[in-house]
C-alpha cells in the first residue's frame, strides 16, 4: 500500500522522503511540512510518518485506537485545483472502490495550538470512518501561508482495515506470510500503555522539557531555526507524555501548550528571517 | 419577465453553513437588484454540499431608467459649500440646477439590461460572502489579497433566461457547465437555465432541493427502522445534516453487538449521533435497540452491504471506547474524583471547582434548613452537591462534555447513593433553557438553585456581569434557571434573602482560606478583640494593605474576600434583584405577561418574592385589561399629570429603608451555621414586611384632606371620592396583607365611578387656594392608594 502510494505521488511530481527519526505526534509536524509550508517556493512530498500519542493508548484493548501508529502525508503547494480528484485516484489505486464504498468529505477544521497553526478541510469518511484529514493550510507558525498548501494526512492502518476488511488492527496482514500486525506491535502497544499512563518519570519528564526549551532557545540565538525547531518537536512530544502521565493542571495545560507554540513559532520566524533574501529573489511578488 | 439561475460549486460546504448561506445569498441578490432599482420576484435558494444554487424567477429584462436628484446647498450658500457639493458629486456648476434657490444635481440614469446587473452583481456577491470561516487556496493564494471562499470554488453557472450572464471571478468564468454526482456521475453536465435545472441534476443523481433530501431522509430512516419492528428515535438536526453531507442520500440500517447496550443509552446515543452522525432507534418496550440507520451518499452497486459493515465496525470501535471509559469511571468513587477538583480553576478570582462545590454544599443545606426547599433531607442535599461536579473529571465527561450530569447521575447510582441524592447529581444543571425540564424533586431543586445562585452571586461580586450580548459565564441562564426553579416548585422565597446568603457562604470560606495566613489570622484576632464583631474586622481590609507584612500571595484571596463581603453589604444586592426583575419580563413575555405590569409591581421596592410577586402582576393584568381597570388607570393617569402639573410633592418622601442586609450584618464568620441566627431572619422578616407596603399613611396630607374640622365644604362629588377611599383603602390593605390580589384590585375598582365623578363635576384648580389644596391633597390620596397595589405610572396605555 505504501509503496502504491509512493508511486501514484511520485508520478504526480512529489519528492518522496522517509520519516523523520523524531517522536511527533502527527505527520504535520514533520519538518517537511511545517517548515516547508512557509514561503512562495513551490514544494510537493509524501512520506510515512509513524506517529506517536501517548493519550490514546488502550492498552493494546481498543480495536483502532493505538498510541503509536503510522500516517501517509502528502503536501503540495501551492495547492493543486483538482487536489480533492487526486487524492480520489490515490484511494482507487490502493483498491479503494468508490462503486460499494461511501466516501465522505466531513468539514473538520484543523487547528494545532503547538504548531500556531490552522486550516481549513474535512475528514475524510470511508463508510463512516475517517481515513484522511484534508487541510487547506491557512496559517503555520502564526504567518500566513502564501500561498496555501494542501495537506492530506492518511491513516495507513484504518485505510488497510479497510482493504484487508478485518474487524480489528490487530488482525491486518504484515506480510502473505501470516504475521499480522497484532505479532509485530501488540506487545508494544500494552507496554508503551503501562508506560506512558503508569511509569514515565514525571520529574525527569518535567527536566526534559525545560531543556528543550534551554536547547531550543539556545539555537535560536545561534540563528538555526532547523535545530530549533528539533527542539520545539522534543518539548511536544514531552509535554504529550506529561499529560498523559495527568500531572498537568486544566490551568498549566494552557501554559505548557502556550510555550511549545512560542518555540515552533520562534522557529519558523527564525526559517522566514533565514530564507527571505532567497525568496524575495525569486518571487517578487511574495510578501509575508 | 425571465428567470435567472446562479450556482456556485464549490469543495464541500460544511453541512452546517448550508442554511444561512442560503438566507445570505438571497438577501445579497435582493440588494443587488434593488442597488439597480429591480424588484426581486420569487425566489428559491438550494444547497447541496458541492453547490449553492438560487432561482430568481420574472426578473424584467431591463431596469427602469432612474433620475435620480440630490439636493446641495442654497444658493445663497458661500462658494465652499458649493465647491464642496460638487466634488461630492462630481459635477461641473453648468450641470445643476437652482431649484427655488437650491442647488440640486440631477443625473438621468438609462435603463440598464438585467442581464448586465447580474454579471456585475455576481462577482459583488461572491467578494462579499459573510462565510462564518472563509479560507485561501492555490496559485493566487500567494497574495493575502486572492480571493476568499468556504472551499475551494470550482464553477459558476449563471443563467438569464437561456443566455449566459458573463461574468468572471479570480479566474473563474461563468458557464452553462456544472457536474453531476461526484462518484455517479462525475462528467461535465450542460443546464439550459432555471427550468431545467432541477431535473439535469437529478438526472445526474444530485437531489438539489435540501428539503427533498430531508424528507427522503425522515422518511426511510423511519420505514427501516419500522421494517426491522423499531422505532426510529427522530432528529430533526441530524436530518438536515445529513442532508448536509449528501447529494444523493440512501439511509442504511445497521446494527451493533447487544452486549453494549450495557453503556448508558444516552452515551450510546451521543456518540453515535455526535461522532457518526447516526440515527438510533427504540425497541416497542421503549428501551434503546442495538440498531442505527446511516446516510449514504451513493447507491451501492452491492445494495449497500460493505457499507454498513464499514459502519458497523466504526461504531463498535467508537462503543468499545465508550465502555473503556464508563468501566474504568466506575472503579473510582464519586468523592474520590471530587477530590481532582480542587486542581481545576473555576475562575480565577472565585477559586477551584472545588471552591464552589463547598460554597455549593452549604447553600444547598441552608436553602432545606431554612425551609425555602420543602420535603428535602438537608443531608441529602449536601451530599448531592458534594457530588455533583466530580463526573467533571471522568474520562467519559472528559469525551464527551455534553453528558456532565447524566454521567454523575450514573456513578452516583452505581455506588449505592439514595435515589434523591443520585437524581440530584443527574438533575442539578437543569433547567438550561426556556424549554427545559424544571426539576421538582426538592434534593434536585435544592442542589440546582445552589449552584446557579453561587454563580450569579460569585460573578456579581467580582464585577462579571453581564452586559449587552456579552455574558461569558452564562449568568443570565442562571437567573433564568433561578426563575424557573421558583416557579416551578411555587417556592416561598425572597431573592435577595438567598443572595445574600449566597455571598455570606462566599465570604465565609475565602475568609477561612484567607486567615490560614498567620498574618491576617493576627489581624483578625486583634481587630476581633477591639471590634467584637468578627467580620466587620475585614471590611477594609483593601486600605490596610499596605500593613507591613501582608503577604502578596495572600491579597487577591483578600480581594475575593471583601468582593462578597461588598455583596451583602450596602446596595450591590438590589442590581441583581434588578437583574431577575428584567430576566423575568423577558422570561413573562412568551407567557403573555405585560412587562409593565411586571415594572408597576417591582417598582413599590421590597416584593422580590416572585411566586407572590407574579400573583400580583397576573392579577394586575386581569383588572386593567377590564373596562373598570382601564377607567381607573385614565382617572389615575389624570389625577397624577394635575399633581405633576401643579408641582405637588408628597409631604415626605419615602425614606429610604435600612436594607435587611445592614441590619443583618452581623453572623458570626467561623460558626458551622452561622446563617441562622434567629436575630437575623426576624430582622428580615420585619424589613420585608415593612418593605410590601409603600409609606403612604403618614406622608400624605391625606388626614388633612378628610379632616372634617375647619376644611372647606366638600362638593358632592368630592365627598363621595373621600367616602369610597376611606372604605377603599383598608380594603385594599388588607387583601394585600391576605395575598389576595384580586380582592385588593376589587377594592381599587370601586373607585372608579367616583373618580370620573369627581373629575366631571369638581374643578381642582378652584380660586380658592384652600380648596384647591384639599382638592390636590385628595387626588394624591388617592394616587397612593393606588400604589398600594401597583405603580399605576409604570403602566403603558
Amino acid at each position: 500500500m505504501i509503496l502504491t502510494l509512493h508511486d501514484y505521488w511520485s508520478e504526480r511530481g512529489c519528492v518522496i522522503l522517509q520519516p523523520y527519526d523524531m517522536e511527533m505526534g502527527a505527520g504535520t509536524f514533520h519538518p517537511a511540512t511545517t517548515l516547508r509550508a512557509l514561503g512562495p517556493e513551490p514544494w510537493n512530498a509524501a512520506f510515512v510518518q509513524p506517529c506517536r500519542r501517548p493519550t490514546d493508548g488502550r492498552y493494546g484493548e481498543n480495536p483502532n485506537r493505538l498510541q503509536h501508529y503510522y500516517q501517509y502525508q502528502v503536501i503540495l503547494k501551492p495547492s493543486p485545483p483538482d487536489l480533492q480528484e487526486l487524492y480520489l485516484g490515490s484511494l482507487a489505486a490502493i483498491g479503494v472502490d468508490m462503486a460499494t464504498h461511501d466516501i465522505r468529505f466531513v468539514e473538520d477544521d484543523w487547528e494545532s495550538p503547538t504548531l500556531g497553526a490552522w486550516g481549513l478541510g474535512w475528514e475524510v469518511w470511508c463508510d463512516g470512518m475517517e481515513v484522511t484529514q484534508f487541510t487547506y493550510f491557512q496559517q503555520m507558525g502564526g504567518f500566513d501561508c502564501k500561498p496555501v498548501a494542501g495537506e492530506l494526512t492518511y491513516g495507513l492502518e484504518r485505510l488497510a482495515m479497510y482493504i484487508q476488511n478485518v474487524d480489528s488492527v490487530y488482525d491486518l496482514a504484515f506480510n502473505d506470510a501470516g504475521v499480522t500486525y497484532g505479532d509485530v506491535y501488540h506487545e508494544n502497544e500494552v507496554q508503551m500503555s503501562t508506560w506512558n499512563f503508569e511509569v514515565a518519570n514525571t520529574d525527569s519528564l518535567f527536566d526534559a522539557f525545560r531543556k528543550h526549551v534551554a536547547e531550543c532557545e539556545n539555537s535560536l540565538n545561534a540563528a538555526l531555526p532547523i535545530a530549533a525547531y528539533e527542539q520545539a518537536i522534543k518539548a511536544s512530544h514531552v509535554f504529550n507524555l506529561l499529560q498523559a502521565r495527568g500531572v498537568i493542571s486544566v490551568a498549566e495545560r494552557q501554559a505548557y501548550i502556550g510555550r511549545v507554540r512560542d518555540l515552533a513559532k520562534g522557529a519558523c520566524r527564525a526559517q522566514i528571517d533565514k530564507m527571505t533574501p532567497q525568496w524575495r529573489a525569486n518571487f517578487p511578488e511574495w510578501s509575508l | 419577465m425571465t428567470d435567472f439561475l446562479l450556482e456556485l460549486r464549490s469543495e464541500e460546504i460544511p453541512a452546517r453553513m448550508q442554511d444561512r448561506a442560503r438566507a445570505d445569498l438571497e438577501k445579497l441578490l435582493v440588494a443587488e437588484l434593488a442597488k439597480a432599482g429591480i424588484a426581486a420576484g420569487e425566489i428559491v435558494t438550494y444547497t447541496t454540499p458541492r453547490r449553492l444554487a438560487l432561482i430568481a424567477r420574472g426578473l424584467p429584462e431591463a431596469t427602469e431608467a432612474v433620475r435620480e436628484e440630490v439636493k446641495g446647498p442654497r444658493t445663497s450658500a458661500p462658494e465652499q459649500a458649493l465647491e464642496g457639493f460638487l466634488r461630492k458629486t462630481g459635477l461641473t456648476r453648468e450641470q445643476l440646477t437652482d431649484q427655488n434657490g437650491v442647488w440640486f444635481a440631477v443625473t438621468e440614469k438609462p435603463g440598464r439590461a438585467t442581464a448586465e446587473v447580474l454579471a456585475a452583481a455576481i462577482p459583488a456577491i461572491v467578494r462579499a460572502f459573510p462565510w462564518p470561516k472563509s479560507m485561501r487556496w492555490g496559485d493566487a493564494s500567494l497574495s493575502s489579497e486572492s480571493l476568499r471562499w468556504v472551499r475551494p470554488l470550482q464553477g459558476i453557472v449563471a443563467i438569464f433566461g437561456q443566455d449566459l450572464v458573463s461574468c468572471e471571478v479570480a479566474g473563474i468564468e461563468s458557464g452553462f457547465a456544472t457536474v453531476g454526482h461526484r462518484f455517479h456521475s462525475p462528467h461535465a453536465i450542460t443546464i439550459g437555465g432555471a427550468h431545467d435545472y432541477a431535473e439535469k441534476l437529478r438526472l445526474a443523481h444530485v437531489i438539489v432541493d435540501q428539503d427533498e433530501r430531508r424528507a427522503i431522509i425522515r422518511d426511510r430512516a423511519g420505514a427501516l427502522a419500522a421494517e426491522a419492528g423499531l422505532t426510529l428515535i427522530e432528529d430533526e438536526g441530524l436530518v438536515a445534516e445529513n442532508a448536509g453531507l449528501t447529494e444523493w442520500p440512501v439511509p442504511l440500517l445497521g446494527r451493533f453487538d447487544e452486549g453494549f447496550l450495557d453503556v448508558p443509552a444516552e452515551v450510546i446515543q451521543l456518540t453515535a449521533r455526535v461522532n457518526q452522525k447516526y440515527f438510533v432507534c427504540e425497541q416497542p418496550d421503549g428501551g434503546l435497540a442495538n440498531a442505527f440507520v446511516c446516510v449514504a451518499n451513493i447507491e451501492a452497486k452491492d445494495g449497500g452491504a460493505k457499507i454498513i459493515a464499514g459502519n458497523q465496525k466504526v461504531l463498535a470501535a467508537r462503543l468499545s471506547d465508550a465502555r473503556f471509559f464508563y468501566e474504568t469511571d466506575l472503579k473510582v468513587p464519586l468523592e474520590e474524583q471530587a477530590k481532582k477538583l480542587e486542581k481545576i480553576v473555576f475562575h480565577e478570582k472565585l477559586g477551584t471547582v472545588a471552591d464552589k462545590v463547598e460554597r455549593m454544599a452549604k447553600l444547598a443545606r441552608w436553602l432545606v434548613e431554612e425551609g425555602i426547599v420543602k420535603g428535602a433531607d438537608p443531608a441529602h442535599a449536601e451530599r448531592a452537591a458534594r457530588l455533583a461536579k466530580a463526573d467533571l473529571v471522568t474520562g467519559m465527561v472528559g469525551e464527551f462534555p455534553e453528558l456532565q450530569g447524566l454521567m454523575g447521575g450514573y456513578y452516583a447510582k452505581a455506588q449505592g447513593e439514595p435515589t434523591e441524592v443520585w437524581e440530584a447529581v443527574r438533575d442539578h444543571y437543569k433547567p438550561v433553557g426556556q424549554g427545559d425540564e424544571v426539576p421538582t424533586a426538592p434534593v434536585t431543586v435544592a442542589v440546582s438553585l445552589a449552584d446557579k445562585l453561587d454563580t450569579i452571586a460569585s460573578f456579581f461580586a467580582i464585577d462579571e456581569k453581564p452586559t449587552g450580548s456579552k455574558d461569558p459565564f452564562a449568568i443570565r441562564r442562571a437567573v433564568n434557571g433561578v426563575i424557573q426553579l421558583i416557579f416551578g416548585s411555587s417556592l416561598t422565597v425572597s431573592i435577595s434573602q438567598v443572595l445574600d446568603q449566597a455571598s455570606r457562604w462566599g465570604y465565609r470560606l475565602n475568609l477561612l482560606k484567607l486567615i490560614e495566613y498567620p498574618f491576617w489570622l493576627e489581624l483578625h484576632v486583634r481587630s476581633s478583640a477591639q471590634a467584637k464583631q468578627d467580620d466587620t474586622v475585614f471590611r477594609d481590609l483593601k486600605a490596610r494593605y499596605g500593613v507591613d507584612g501582608a503577604p502578596v500571595d495572600s491579597l487577591p484571596l483578600a480581594d475575593t474576600v471583601l468582593s462578597y463581603q461588598r455583596m451583602y453589604i450596602g446596595d450591590e444586592l438590589t442590581k441583581v434583584v434588578d437583574f431577575f426583575a428584567d430576566r423575568l419580563k423577558v422570561q413573562q413575555r412568551e407567557a403573555g405577561v405585560r412587562h409593565d405590569l411586571i415594572d408597576a409591581v417591582f417598582a413599590l421596592g421590597g416584593e422580590d418574592d416572585l411566586v407572590r410577586l407574579l400573583a400580583r402582576v397576573h392579577a394586575l393584568q386581569a383588572f386593567v385589561t377590564t373596562g373598570e381597570g382601564a377607567n381607573l388607570l385614565a382617572g389615575y393617569k389624570r389625577a397624577a399629570n394635575i399633581l405633576k402639573k401643579e408641582g405637588w410633592r408628597d409631604a415626605a418622601a419615602p425614606a429610604p429603608t435600612p436594607t435587611m442586609r445592614e441590619m443583618a450584618d452581623h453572623s458570626a464568620p467561623f460558626g458551622e451555621e452561622p446563617s441562622r441566627l434567629p436575630e437575623e431572619r426576624r430582622v428580615i422578616e420585619v424589613d420585608l414586611a415593612n418593605g410590601h407596603i409603600p409609606q403612604t399613611g403618614e406622608e400624605d396630607p391625606l388626614a388633612e384632606a378628610s379632616a372634617p374640622a375647619g376644611a372647606p365644604a366638600h362638593e358632592p362629588a368630592e365627598a363621595a371620592l373621600i367616602a369610597a377611599l376611606d372604605e377603599a383603602e383598608p380594603r385594599a390593605a388588607a387583601a394585600i396583607e391576605a395575598e389576595d390580589f384580586e380582592g385588593a384590585m376589587a377594592a381599587l375598582a370601586t373607585l372608579r365611578a367616583p373618580i370620573d365623578a369627581f373629575f366631571e363635576q369638581v374643578t381642582v384648580n378652584d380660586a380658592d387656594p384652600a380648596k384647591r389644596q384639599a382638592r390636590l391633597a385628595l387626588l394624591a390620596r388617592m394616587r397612593a392608594a393606588v400604589h398600594r397595589v401597583a405603580d399605576f405610572s409604570k403602566i403603558e396605555g
